[in-house]
């Protein structure tokens, strides 16, 4: 948790820094060229900086994985990127970053998503579970565990976004026959084609009845 | 992805008065159209007005219609008891469309804004008469499998992609909008354009207008509908053709009928000449085979789509057995 902290402090410096190092030059440059006693003392005072802040960063507080986060973001930036990027949580993958993979498939307020066609700051307090979340401890997932055992893939670069939902596919209800697991697990694409494997894993955990 | 503003609203108020202060600013809803247009370079919207805050997430019952909400979700309204009770072809519809994680995000009035999938619309380099007025259309000398049969113009030959369309525009739905100058209802045979000579519009909504919900009218439809859907896979496709049927059977007779076709043209496609001829008829093949026989009239094929002419009576007549129940 607090090792989460500081990294996300780290992360706030190193996104915003370079825009900042180039906004305060090039308004000092502009300053000086143009109207040096007014524009000088308005870079002294970092108007330019805080109106480009206040025009290009939201705030945004969201709850990933139980931990809560209070960020400051752009707004282009997806909530795939805020997981991969800014707050290191690479477990969930990015594929086509155009919804038609589902490789980046996230749990928001419990629905399953495309995190890649979402703006972080349209999930303000919102609840987020990633794969990095699924499991209790060291303790696996019951879908984590199924995948395992029925080899529900290959390369595994979209397992975690299959694993996601296939938990929401059984918690929507939509886990009840072959036919309807392949046609609501539909958005979740494997080049290596562990289909079979996939529905198999999932057929299981439904009548496990453990999800 | 361009940087742009973003504004979160509470009041269709705000939304409007967001729009009519700044031509490129865009609504968003889910999402799942617009920001891939952006990544793509499609549309570059200097602000976004975010309207999933506004209170139009409600599904009622009330006068007989059916009231579906504009941020209503496309996952939530297909499995709504009413929606599948009253009006299970638009239920039907939407579940052949995207995938679980895009219906969960993706809302009704967004999806009546949904654009189009021509490759040559998403491809910034190649001409598109959509994306960029005056440039030419890519598709009508280029690779137009995907493409019009029904209403292109020598502007733009795309066709609207969305399935929910299909369904609301053979149950006569009613678009609710609001703007500056106050509320409007909108019959959906009027909401989505043909190209003509300004195919950048897709519809008749105002820039500054914003969509608040769907309405529904009663009908006798529900036992007797069926949405027929073909693409290249069996699912996670745009229809290559889809047709959605409204029967209402006295016996064998056809009492009244809707239908319209998805995946032909740059509007959902109403059949007003087949429902015409039908009404009243025996429900049987023959006659259904003449009911496509003259929905197909004026059909214009394009080098890679001729498979259409067949495709659509094929399916047509498909889906009128299904709705009915004619085994033969």
């Amino acid at each position: 948790m607090i090792e989460n902290k500081t990294r996300e402090k780290e992360d706030e410096g190193m996104a915003s820094n370079s825009r900042r190092d180039f906004l305060k030059k090039s308004s000092v440059i502009t300053a000086i060229a143009l109207t040096p006693v007014a524009a000088v003392k308005a870079s002294d005072l970092k108007l330019d900086e805080r109106l480009s802040e206040a025009i290009e960063q939201m705030s945004l507080s969201i709850e990933i994985n139980g931990q809560q986060y209070n960020l400051k973001v752009e707004p282009r930036l997806t909530l795939l990127d805020l997981l991969r990027e800014r707050l290191k949580l690479t477990g969930t993958k990015k594929g086509c970053d155009q919804g038609q993979c589902g490789a980046c498939t996230v749990h928001v307020d419990g629905v399953r998503t495309n995190s890649c066609l979402s703006l972080a700051v349209m999930n303000d307090g919102a609840k987020v579970t990633t794969i990095e979340g699924l499991a209790n401890g060291h303790e696996l997932h019951p879908m984590q565990e199924a995948f395992i055992k029925h080899d529900g893939f290959q390369c595994g670069y979209c397992t975690p976004g299959q694993i996601m939902s296939a938990v929401a596919c059984i918690h929507e209800g939509h886990a009840n026959s072959e036919t309807e697991i392949r046609e609501f697990m539909s958005g979740n694409i494997c080049r290596c084609g562990a289909y079979a494997n996939i529905v198999n894993a999932i057929r299981e955990v439904k009548a496990g009845g453990k999800v | 992805m361009n940087n742009f503003q973003y504004k979160r609203v509470s009041s269709p108020i705000a939304a409007i008065t967001e729009l009519a202060k700044d031509p490129a600013a865009k609504l968003v809803a889910g999402g799942t159209n617009l920001i891939d247009l952006m990544k793509y370079g499609v549309m570059s919207p200097d602000k976004l007005v975010d309207v999933n805050h506004l209170n139009f997430n409600e599904i009622v019952k009330q006068d007989g219609s059916l009231h579906i909400g504009a941020t209503v979700r496309n996952a939530v309204a297909s499995a709504n008891a009413d929606v599948l009770k009253y009006q299970p072809l638009l239920s039907q519809a939407m579940l052949s469309g995207a995938s679980p994680q895009l219906r969960n995000k993706a809302t009704m009035g967004g999806n009546l804004l949904q654009r189009t999938r021509c490759g040559y619309f998403y491809d910034i380099s190649a001409p598109c008469n959509k994306r960029q007025p005056g440039s030419g259309c890519g598709a009508m000398g280029g690779y137009n499998r995907m493409h019009a049969i029904f209403g292109a113009s020598s502007s733009c030959i795309a066709v609207n992609p969305s399935d929910m369309n299909v369904a609301l525009t053979a149950l006569d739905a009613v678009i609710l909008v609001t703007g500056p100058k106050g509320d409007r209802k909108i019959p959906i045979s009027d909401f989505h354009r043909l190209p003509g000579t300004h195919p950048e519009l897709d519809t008749t909504l105002d820039r500054k207008e914003i969509i608040t919900g769907i309405v529904i009218p009663d009908n006798a439809f529900a036992a007797n509908t069926t949405y027929i859907k073909v693409r290249d896979r069996a699912s996670y496709a745009f229809a290559l053709i889809s047709v959605a049927v409204a029967m209402e059977l006295e016996g064998t007779t056809i009492k009244d009928i809707r239908l319209a076709m998805g995946g032909v043209a740059h509007k959902p496609w109403r059949l007003k000449e087949a429902e015409q001829m039908l009404k009243g008829k025996q429900a049987s093949v023959e006659n259904f085979k003449m009911a496509a026989e003259l929905a197909m009239k004026g059909a214009r094929a394009y080098e890679h789509n001729a498979f259409k002419l067949k495709l659509a009576p094929n399916t047509m007549i498909q889906a009128l057995k299904t709705a009915s129940g004619i085994k033969a």
